[in-house]
């Protein structure tokens, strides 16, 4: 049965590696495209809640994000707060913060901006009620309350 | 006054190092990306309502109230539940498969994928909660409401397709079951506060 024959000596060519930056360059291209920069430093802390009927959000380019939640910075109590973008708010910033996004982004696209909450789980539903009503006021009624997806017990 | 040397060699680029350079660009977008999908509970915000404006009228065996009270209770129809049962109840409500009297009507609706009339719930859950309320808890009920819905349009596409309501390809069937068991929850106005 063996009949395998082992030649002796011969020597391996070395592989090219000529082709490597190729593929490197081909990584670099897709890790470009699906990454996504971080704009805004969080200043509140906002550990979602969980839930099972989660819906991913599409086109993450449509999406506005309103955060809520006690300060990371602990010198500046527990209260609940807001924040937009870089920095701190309250609920009248709101209707503003809306009008600029819209402005941001196409016309085309405008019907299809979403508002997302990201409120952490502490907080009282006065304020949510609250963002809610502005957002009812400037028409934006897309809303997806954010939440991550439950483990399975 | 441009002289022009012949048959100078341009000396050859050393394109070893290419690589290493793709490889640490590579390594920096690596690090920086985020591959975290967002995900939540989508919801339509009604639009505001003029205060002159009256409420509409609707029969009491079309409503479910559901409350949350300032401590996280639920108060189903006025008397205390579970988070457990809300599933349950809310199902019996919006399907009343019984056509009990006490549940809500109905009303004949074309939808021409599901093989023309359909019977469509008039029932809405009417959901109120406190400013004290905790967000977990809200969310935590959104969540059963919207299984409650879930497994209703689930049931309904087996038996009308024979294949789950996540997985249906065709556009027209999808909004076909949206139509049939739509997601009927009202959020109560908030009350002004002195």
């Amino acid at each position: 049965m063996g009949n395998f024959i082992r030649g002796g000596k011969k020597e391996v060519p070395a592989i090219s590696t000529a082709s490597m930056p190729d593929i490197v360059f081909m990584l670099i291209f897709f890790f470009m495209i699906t990454t996504t920069m971080r704009q805004s430093d969080p200043l509140v802390k906002a550990s979602v809640p969980e839930a099972s009927q989660v819906e991913k959000l599409e086109r993450k380019s449509l999406v506005s994000y309103i955060f809520v939640g006690p300060p990371t910075n602990s010198k500046l109590g527990n209260e609940a707060r807001i924040q937009l973008n870089d920095s701190f708010a309250t609920v009248d910033d709101i209707p503003n913060f809306i009008f600029a996004e819209r402005e941001s982004r196409d016309e085309i696209d405008r019907k299809f901006l979403t508002t997302s909450i990201k409120a952490d789980k502490s907080v009282r539903m006065g304020v949510i009620i609250d963002i809610k009503q502005q957002l009812r006021e400037v028409g934006a009624f897309k809303l997806s309350y954010s939440a991550r997806k439950e483990v399975e017990k | 006054m441009i002289k022009r040397k012949a048959k100078k060699k341009v000396p050859e680029i050393n394109a070893s190092s290419m690589a290493d350079i793709s490889f640490l660009l590579l390594a920096f977008f690596l690090m920086t990306t985020t591959m975290d999908v967002d995900t939540g509970i989508a919801r339509r915000l009604p639009p505001p309502v003029p205060p002159t404006e009256k409420p509409p009228d609707i029969k009491e065996r079309n409503i479910l109230n559901v409350m949350i009270s300032k401590n996280d209770r639920i108060l189903i129809n006025n008397r205390l539940a579970d988070v457990y049962m809300l599933k349950d109840q809310a199902k019996e409500f919006l399907s009343n498969p019984y056509n009990s009297p006490d549940l809500p009507e109905k009303r004949w609706d074309t939808i021409p994928a599901l093989g023309g009339l359909f019977e469509v719930s008039k029932g809405v859950i009417s959901l109120k909660n406190d400013r004290g309320t905790s967000y977990e808890m809200y969310i935590t009920v959104q969540d059963e409401l919207t299984k409650a819905v879930n497994e209703l349009r689930d049931e309904l596409s087996r038996r009308k397709f024979g294949v789950a309501f996540s997985s249906l390809k065709n556009d027209e069937d999808i909004e076909a079951i949206r139509k049939a068991i739509p997601i009927s929850i009202s959020e109560a106005e908030p009350e002004e506060y002195k």
